[in-house]
């Protein structure tokens, strides 16, 4: 891979070791992101992707090595952990510093589509407006990087397309680098430019996606990789050969 | 109806489900009869079972009904005049006392009393509150003690209050700042520490500092406990005030009723129940109102 000078990362670790007791969820792993590059971070659930995610967004210090991330970040949870008692442009704004907050949580919430419920409270909003609102309140910060914590886990399979789509067309317009951890293959495949598997606490392959975007989940290089990949976790795709594997 | 119900369900569902399509079919049992399918109850609309008086009207029945029969009591003797006096009684020397200005003057004092001791009190259980919330060498120097005081009964320390402070407003005030101060310290305390870790994180994310995190997250997190510890707070105040007042006073409602022992006027005794009932009653309406306008954002449940 090219590009492999620190001025050009956005996401520099090396050795990175976290441990929970005697257990290594993170074993002296390494990983570079460079700007504007979208990675997505998947694997079995337990395995510590979300670890790596709390790391990089200054949550764990806990740890052992070398983390070097911008100063800019942004993050996005599975749960859109909006404060109840603010209402939705205040949930954008907060900690924001700078003047005219107003003005900028509407742009940051036109661009995901929710100028019209920047007043109200955050119960009323629906899931995915939530988690919408959470993307929003990311993305005025102009983040360098911004972490995706499984932000469409909880969302139901119609706005999780939607909220998909929005995320691959945020990124396009702001060329941020981004990390995905997800455990949906498919997902990881129609937004990543690169998917990382991670196993026993390291990254235990680095597969490219050069497919061309918008991308198709009928395409046959899709569905290779995608076959691929569920290989790697161990998972058969194939409904009747589930026993042999 | 039932048979139609039952065609109904017969239908082959929609092949535009997919996968779905064998898992229906094979529940819906080709062989049953008719007679098997399930009787269908009426979902009713709320609309429909709201019937009746509207609530507030509902919500008088009771204190409606206990007032009349005290009053049929009255009139008939069964109570006598040197037991309880009557409804009417109790009415007209309320009039008289409200026209002599007795009774706006002692409701006045004790109002001073119970403002100024909750000031007091609340002064002190809030900030004590808010630092061993905050700060764990607050909470090692703090909670421990404030968990052994109020296992004392506040009451018990008015003969101490009455040596140290004398007879005068002092000692009053001072035992209703006392009772005062623990409901709100333990409720804002646990207010503070039960917010959601999971916020304070995300609120870690976006770069807040320790004051504006204190400010936009923990306190406002913290708010509906508060609440719930001003309203006990108010409970107690007024209990404190009854008690206090008992001793030596020379104005409120208190002193008021003690004048009315003296000369078993059962009426004027009552009247001052009646206004202890009232600013009670008052004062919880307030803070209801101040729940619902400061816990707007709050997604809790109404009662059905």
């Amino acid at each position: 891979m090219n590009g492999r000078d620190s001025h050009d990362l956005a996401v520099r670790v090396r050795g990175l070791t976290r441990r929970f007791g005697e257990r290594a969820v993170i074993d002296t792993l390494d990983l570079d992101i460079r700007k504007g590059e979208f990675v997505a971070l998947i694997g079995a659930s337990g395995c510590g992707k979300s670890t790596l995610l709390r790391i990089l967004a200054d949550l764990d210090h806990g740890i052992t090595g070398e983390v070097r991330v911008p100063q800019r970040r942004a993050v996005a949870f599975q749960a859109p952990r909006l404060m109840p008692w603010k209402p939705v442009w205040r949930n954008v704004t907060l900690g924001l510093p700078g003047g005219d907050q107003r003005r900028r949580a509407e742009a940051a919430l036109a661009e995901v589509g929710l100028s019209h419920r920047s007043d109200v409270w955050p119960k009323v909003l629906s899931g995915g407006e939530a988690q919408r609102t959470s993307l929003a309140r990311a993305l005025v910060r102009d983040p360098d990087l911004l972490l995706l914590d499984e932000p469409f886990g909880a969302l139901d399979a119609l706005t999780r397309i939607k909220a998909q789509h929005l995320v691959a067309e945020l990124w396009q317009r702001r060329r941020c680098a981004v990390l995905l951890v997800t455990h949906d293959v498919e997902e990881a495949l129609l937004l990543a430019d690169r998917v990382l598997v991670m196993r026993e606490g390291v990254i235990a392959r680095s597969i490219p996606v050069t497919l061309e975007r918008p991308r198709r989940l009928d395409n046959p290089v899709f569905a290779a990789l995608r076959g691929e990949l569920l290989d790697l976790l161990g998972v058969s795709d194939d409904v009747a050969g589930r026993r042999a594997a | 109806m039932t048979s139609g119900v039952a065609t109904l369900s017969r239908e082959a569902p929609s092949p535009t489900l997919g996968r779905a399509v064998p898992r229906l079919r094979a529940e819906a049992h080709p062989h049953a009869s008719v007679t098997d399918a399930p009787e269908l109850v009426l979902v009713q609309p709320e609309a429909e079972k709201r019937r009746g008086l509207p609530r507030p009207l509902r919500r008088a029945i009771g204190p409606v009904l206990l007032v009349a029969i005290w009053h049929v009591l009255s009139v008939t003797d069964v109570l006598s005049p040197t037991v309880l006096a009557g409804p009417a009684t109790v009415l007209s020397s309320a009039a008289s006392l409200w026209a002599t200005g007795e009774l706006q003057a002692a409701i006045l004092a004790s109002l001073g009393r119970a403002a100024s001791g909750l000031a007091i009190g609340g002064t002190i259980g809030v900030t004590l509150a808010v630092i061993s919330g905050l700060f764990r060498l607050g909470e090692d120097l703090i909670d421990s003690t404030m968990q052994m005081l109020r296992t004392v009964p506040n009451i018990a320390l008015i003969p101490l209050f009455i040596i140290w402070l004398g007879i005068g407003e002092a000692p009053k005030v001072a035992l209703i700042a006392l009772a005062t101060a623990f409901p709100l310290y333990l409720n804002v305390y646990a207010g503070i520490r039960n917010v959601d870790q999971t916020l304070v994180e995300a609120a870690r994310t976006l770069g807040l500092s320790r004051p504006a995190m204190i400010r936009h997250v923990i306190l406002p997190g913290a708010l509906p406990n508060a609440l719930v510890g001003l309203r006990y707070s108010l409970g107690v105040a007024w209990l404190a005030l009854v008690f206090g007042e008992q001793v030596n006073a020379t104005a409120g409602v208190g002193y008021l009723m003690n004048n009315a022992r003296e000369f078993f006027q059962t009426d004027v005794i009552v009247v001052c129940l009646v206004v202890y009932a009232l600013l009670g009653l008052i004062v919880d309406f307030i803070v209801r109102l101040l729940e619902r306008v400061l816990l707007a954002w709050r997604p809790a449940f109404s009662g059905a």
